[in-house]
């Protein structure tokens, strides 16, 4: 990479944030044009956990490749492997048991709480709160606990196959879960006493790196980015999958595409997924929890596109297969990648210590980008 | 706009485009020549508004590449796909990152991974490989004995 340090001829200062930093939450690298404190130019340099899941998928059988996919954005890796689950179902044209449909949907929304939550207090942390942080992952490690026990691991679940889920749920599924959703309902209020009513929090996010509507649509964003300026597209609303269709939920949109109404859209979210998770959680039918498939799986010629709402967007797998035993051609659409590409285009003009506020509000997952 | 309606009108203004209706949703096979006039009226047009471009890609077929866009519009919320080939040895094509800005990033990646030229692209360096890499990774016969591993 060339090291690009020092002036413009206009007089305006190049620096670099990152690829470590604490504000970019990974290895991102922003080389930055700044006049005095004001971010003329934001250009990511990306790359360097680049892994290229895509081209390794095209040597994995359809069983195997679904596992590479928690390692891109490893904050909805349930949610990852679910439309990597999918895309193969379509081409086997797999009926999917119900109870495992609702055990994907209450892990799918278990881990969008669980990285909402994270976002939070990593959001309040880039504008200086410490304490939230702490009280995030109080509740994260619950959710942690509850995956650890039946999908056998924390943070790279791997737990939907094509046809349903790996195993059953654990005997103490219900009860943790209860205990979750009682403690949540005790502690979101607190959330809201601690940063969303905060003065400072709200001078600090109010009005800045406004995305317009049109801008938003245009670069591509969804998810909470996409919502907050006002376009509806979450996938669970627009094109649902799964039993979303089914479920009582709203679909959370902003108006005006600030960082705060970023930050209002994810806060709503939790509440939305809890109230998806209390529906189902009493009603989890009895039942297979996984179809009955070969153990060599040979998706048919052809093309299949499955998309998915992760805790970051419109998450999608183009599976392109010619009838062997891996897939010819995998791409997948990974939300902050294109959320990523808009973020010169908002941070331009204001100021630099609202860059690290507006990139927080954003929630990117360096890996999902780099992929 | 259903799938039938929007053929009829895809029909109108790409007559030459090849339908292929065997996926979810309605694939249209246009020239690299027609691909730029018919990407902006597809966008501005009013019974169309192909506003969200949701993917961009490419595959290699091993005798030629195939440029891949798959389309949504936020309002009429109908969804197609547009198919461009291209020659192997020099693929060039038009950029759409005037028309959808998300296309900026997404061609820069298909530029380093598969060598598509973008004529007009604002900045086609390397996104995601280091600078001094040569060749493209995504392509069938790109072999690498230090950076791939073999399954």
């Amino acid at each position: 990479m060339v090291e690009e340090i020092g002036t413009t001829d206009k007089g305006e200062l190049i620096i670099n944030v990152g690829p470590q930093h604490p504000a970019t939450h990974g290895v991102l690298h922003l080389v930055i044009t700044l006049d005095g404190e004001t971010v003329r130019k934001v250009e990511p340099h990306l790359g360097y956990i680049h892994r290229s899941i895509e081209k390794m998928s095209e040597s994995l059988s359809y069983r195997q490749f679904i596992y590479a996919t928690s390692r891109m954005d490893y904050l909805s890796a349930h949610i990852n492997n679910h439309a990597c689950a999918m895309a193969v179902e379509k081409g086997l044209q797999l009926e999917v048991p119900e109870r495992a449909q609702v055990i994907r949907v209450l892990m799918g929304e278990l881990t969008r709480i669980a990285s909402h939550v994270l976002w939070w207090g990593a959001m309040a942390m880039d504008i200086g709160a410490f304490t939230p942080f702490f009280h995030a992952f109080r509740e994260r490690e619950m959710i942690n606990d509850i995956m650890e026990e039946s999908c056998g691991a924390r943070l790279t679940m791997n737990y939907m196959v094509p046809g349903g889920v790996m195993y059953d749920i654990h005997p103490n599924f219900h009860r943790r879960v209860k205990e979750f959703i009682a403690q949540f309902k005790r502690k979101l209020p607190e959330y809201d006493e601690l940063v969303t009513g905060n003065t400072i929090f709200r001078a600090r996010t109010r009005g800045v790196g406004v995305l317009s509507k049109e801008d938003a649509i245009s670069y591509g964003c969804s998810g909470p980015t996409g919502r907050a300026s006002g376009v509806d597209c979450d996938i669970r609303k627009v094109q649902p999958y799964g039993i979303y269709d089914r479920l009582d939920f709203r679909q959370i949109i902003g108006k005006e595409g600030d960082t705060y109404s970023r930050y209002l859209v994810r806060m709503q979210e939790m509440r939305q997924s809890l109230h998806i998770i209390e529906q189902l959680i009493d009603n989890i039918p009895e039942g297979d929890f996984q179809a009955k498939t070969k153990a060599v799986l040979k998706v048919p010629k052809g093309e299949y596109y499955s998309r998915v709402e992760t805790a970051r967007g419109d998450f999608g797998v183009y599976l392109v297969s010619e009838g062997g035993l891996t897939p010819y051609r995998i791409k997948y659409r990974s939300p902050g990648f294109s959320n990523l590409s808009a973020l010169d285009h908002t941070v331009r003009g204001q100021k630099i210590g609202d860059l690290v506020a507006i990139m927080g509000s954003f929630d990117l997952v360096i890996p999902d980008i780099d992929r | 706009m259903t799938t039938e309606a929007l053929i009829t009108v895809m029909a109108e203004v790409a007559p030459d485009a090849v339908v292929d209706t065997a996926g979810e949703w309605p694939n249209f096979q246009v020239s690299a020549e027609a691909w730029p006039d018919l990407a902006r009226l597809i966008r501005h047009r009013e019974d169309l508004r192909f506003d969200y471009l949701f993917c961009l890609t490419c595959i290699d077929w091993k005798t030629q590449l195939t440029m891949v866009y798959h389309l949504s519009s936020t309002t009429h919320r109908h969804t197609m796909v547009v198919k461009v080939k291209l020659d192997r040895e020099t693929p060039v094509i038009q950029t759409v990152s005037d028309i959808w800005r998300t296309a900026e990033f997404h061609e820069r990646e298909v530029c380093e991974m598969f060598g598509v030229d973008f004529t007009g692209h604002p900045d086609l360096r390397k996104l995601i490989l280091p600078d001094d890499w040569t060749g493209y990774p995504l392509r069938k016969d790109y072999e690498d004995p230090v950076n791939m591993i073999k399954l």
